[in-house]
């Protein structure tokens, strides 16, 4: 075994101890427990729960590599993967906290009807579902790097692991070992960025000393074949950067297994403060990410250049194994250097590995490569957590009691959801060893689902009152069916031959387009159909004030202006 | 839910006027002074929200980067680093601000809130 090795095992091993104690410790014997944590979680760790829960194997693993490629285009992950919570804690949050149930569906169903909380319950499976297939992949990319074991064998492993404290602990369980989570990935992201910008600029705050490479980085790239590094819309139209953006931030805020999260706080109060606390903690990674892109590039490129195909650095070697680096053939020296592997170029280097490998680019000692590993490992574990308790949620709390068993105790309730989400885990590690496309592209198409469904129909049911059961039915259906037809017209992944783009606009955007037919379809539907009931209105109203009014001793709103 | 909705206890003391629609008493005018200052300040920050990350990182982002501070070009500073920085304060600014109007308009929750449940 090589010290590498040795030290991913020990931080591996001591993480999953650490999980599986807390599991141990926070296990559940409610329904109320299992799917909102009875509703008990103080706020900044519930921050760092969604932080978690929000930062996948695709935040981890590929993203600084994918920014380090798109170069200043990249800002499509960083802003669009940030944004959407300004709209979560402003537009959706604290309203369905004080509503205050157990899913996603549940209240759309409540505020229009039970088809709609139908369609939601099967757009929540399948948006958690396609998130969840690239968690089990960035599970899989780690084990086998790090520990030589078979992809296979690492996908069923980690799996058996999540489904361990998933269905043990319920939301308890995987909220307190998704705090745990958080702490061992920033850990992991953050060392290795500080020794990296220390090591290359002297100034080891990465946020800050990035900005003095870039020059150079413009250089060596436009020398290697690549674009500037600055230079904006050198790899989408701008077009497309805008409508890719939105559709990430208002994916983002229609996300289940984000908005759920939002239930479990105390109080209304709570859910805005999680909200802050959540992007706090996510924005600590995400404004490192395009340092580690930039740092790590700029490492490769300078590595590379004009060396000869048989001298080249020890880690080139390392990765080939796992056929995320190739030289090509008949390339004596490397003087070009690219992501795609059709470009012809010398060196074809996958998004994937650059986090991880970043470490060993920089010549960083063994145990902050180990490190890193247990980082990738906890990225991709507290997503998928969090997805599996929501496909399972869905599933038994939304269809099955809902439509096929409506009377049931609750002991029954909480067996059928943990045989749901046990289900979820066997469907979730066939899906992980066959996966269909790249980790941070299959989560990406997620995204647009949950623009074109969730998102309009929570926020039109929140602001405006006259939204109705057959509009939002209506919206909702037209929004998912656009949007997926498109991914499949433009993408090759599911069988079909691929389509060129209309108007630019690139699949990962077409959900900005398909929450405005959404939007569209319902208004007019609903200004159609007859006006939702009395009760449904006043539920709406309800939800809009966090408390009931006390007594103000100052009088009104007239003295409070 | 167990709570008492607010018209039932405004409505407490003598009877309103005339009979209502029950989605607007009239002596609720405090709701609605509540929900328009709470979109307002919605409006503003996502005004803000815009303006900073589609706005500087994605429409104005090629004539601000002939400005360069500390090696980065402004706007791919505002598209990589900035809009980011600019988000985590917004929803700071809109907690604080929220607990403001709650605790003016009375609707702030008591401690005992959660215990209820």
């Amino acid at each position: 075994m090589s010290q590498i090795q040795i030290w991913t095992l020990v931080f591996i091993v001591g993480s999953f101890a650490v999980y599986l104690y807390i599991a141990w410790r926070s296990r559940v014997k409610e329904t109320a427990g299992f799917y909102v944590a009875g509703q008990g979680i103080p706020t900044i760790a519930n921050g760092a729960a969604v932080a978690a829960d929000w930062m996948s194997a695709a935040s981890f693993i590929s993203m600084a590599g994918l920014i380090a490629f798109l170069g200043s285009d990249g800002t499509i992950y960083l802003m669009g993967w940030t944004g959407g919570y300004v709209l979560l804690a402003l537009l959706i949050a604290p309203y369905l906290r004080k509503w205050g149930k157990f899913t996603v569906p549940e209240f759309v169903g409540d505020r229009y009807s039970e088809t709609v909380r139908t369609i939601a319950a099967v757009a929540a499976i399948i948006i958690s579902f396609t998130y969840v297939v690239g968690q089990m992949r960035g599970g899989g990319i780690v084990f086998s790097r790090f520990l030589k074991l078979d992809v296979t064998q690492g996908v069923i492993l980690a799996a058996v692991i999540i489904g361990l404290y998933a269905v043990l602990g319920g939301m308890k369980g995987i909220t307190w070992t998704q705090v745990a989570q958080y702490t061992v990935l920033i850990v992991a992201y953050l060392i290795p960025a500080f020794a990296v910008a220390q090591q290359m600029t002297g100034i080891p705050i990465p946020q800050v000393s990035f900005g003095q490479i870039l020059d150079e980085l413009n250089a060596i790239s436009v020398e290697m074949g690549l674009n500037q590094y600055t230079e904006a819309f050198a790899a989408r139209p701008q077009i497309d950067v805008f409508l890719v953006t939105m559709a990430l931030m208002i994916g983002t805020a229609g996300l289940p297994h984000v908005i759920v999260r939002f239930y479990t706080t105390k109080t209304v109060r709570g859910a805005r403060y999680s909200a802050f606390w959540a992007l706090f903690f996510i924005a600590l990674l995400y404004t490192t990410a395009p340092a580690v892109g930039a740092f790590t590039k700029l490492n490769l490129l300078q590595d590379v250049n004009g060396v000869s195909a048989d001298a080249l650095p020890r880690w080139i070697e390392n990765w080939a194994a796992t056929g995320l680096v190739t030289v090509s053939d008949g390339a004596t020296t490397i003087n070009t250097v690219s992501n795609s592997p059709t470009s012809g170029a010398d060196l074809i280097v996958n998004n994937d590995i650059l986090v991880l490998a970043s470490p060993e680019i920089a010549g960083l000692p063994a145990p902050i490569v180990g490190l890193v590993a247990a980082g990738g490992m906890a990225a991709a574990m507290s997503t998928a957590a969090g997805l599996l308790l929501v496909i399972s949620s869905s599933f038994s709390h939304d269809l099955y009691f809902r439509r096929v068993k409506r009377d049931s105790t609750d002991k029954q309730r909480l067996l059928a959801g943990r045989i749901a989400m046990g289900l979820a885990v066997l469907v979730a590690i066939y899906a992980g060893i066959n996966p269909p496309a790249f980790v941070a592209q299959v989560v990406a198409f997620a995204f647009g689902l949950a623009a074109s469904t969730f998102f309009p129909a929570i926020v039109l049911g929140i602001f405006w009152k006259r939204c109705n059961a057959t509009g939002a039915a209506a919206g909702m259906v037209t929004g998912l069916v656009f949007t997926a037809s498109y991914m499949i017209y433009t993408l090759p992944v599911f069988g079909t031959a691929a389509n060129p783009h209309i108007f630019d606009i690139s699949p990962e955007g077409i959900g900005t387009i398909g929450a405005i037919v959404n939007i569209v379809v319902t208004v007019v539907v609903s200004k159609m159909t007859a006006p939702p009931p009395d009760d449904i209105v006043e539920m709406v109203e309800s939800i809009r004030y966090p408390a009931t009014r006390r007594e103000v001793t100052a009088g009104t709103a007239a003295d409070a202006a | 839910m167990t709570e008492v909705t607010p018209d039932k206890e405004t409505r407490g003391g003598e009877p309103p006027p005339a009979a209502p629609p029950p989605a607007s008493p009239p002596d609720n005018g405090w709701r609605k002074e509540y929900w328009s200052r709470n979109l307002r300040l919605m409006v503003i920050l996502l005004a803000v929200w815009f303006v900073v990350s589609f706005g500087f990182g994605i429409l104005l982002v090629e004539p601000l980067n002939n400005i360069v501070i500390a090696g980065f070009p402004l706007g791919f500073w505002f598209a990589q680093q900035g809009s980011i920085y600019v988000f985590v304060i917004l929803i700071f600014v809109y907690a604080k601000m929220m607990d403001r109007l709650d605790n003016q308009f009375g609707v702030d929750e008591q401690e005992t809130e959660g215990a209820d449940k």
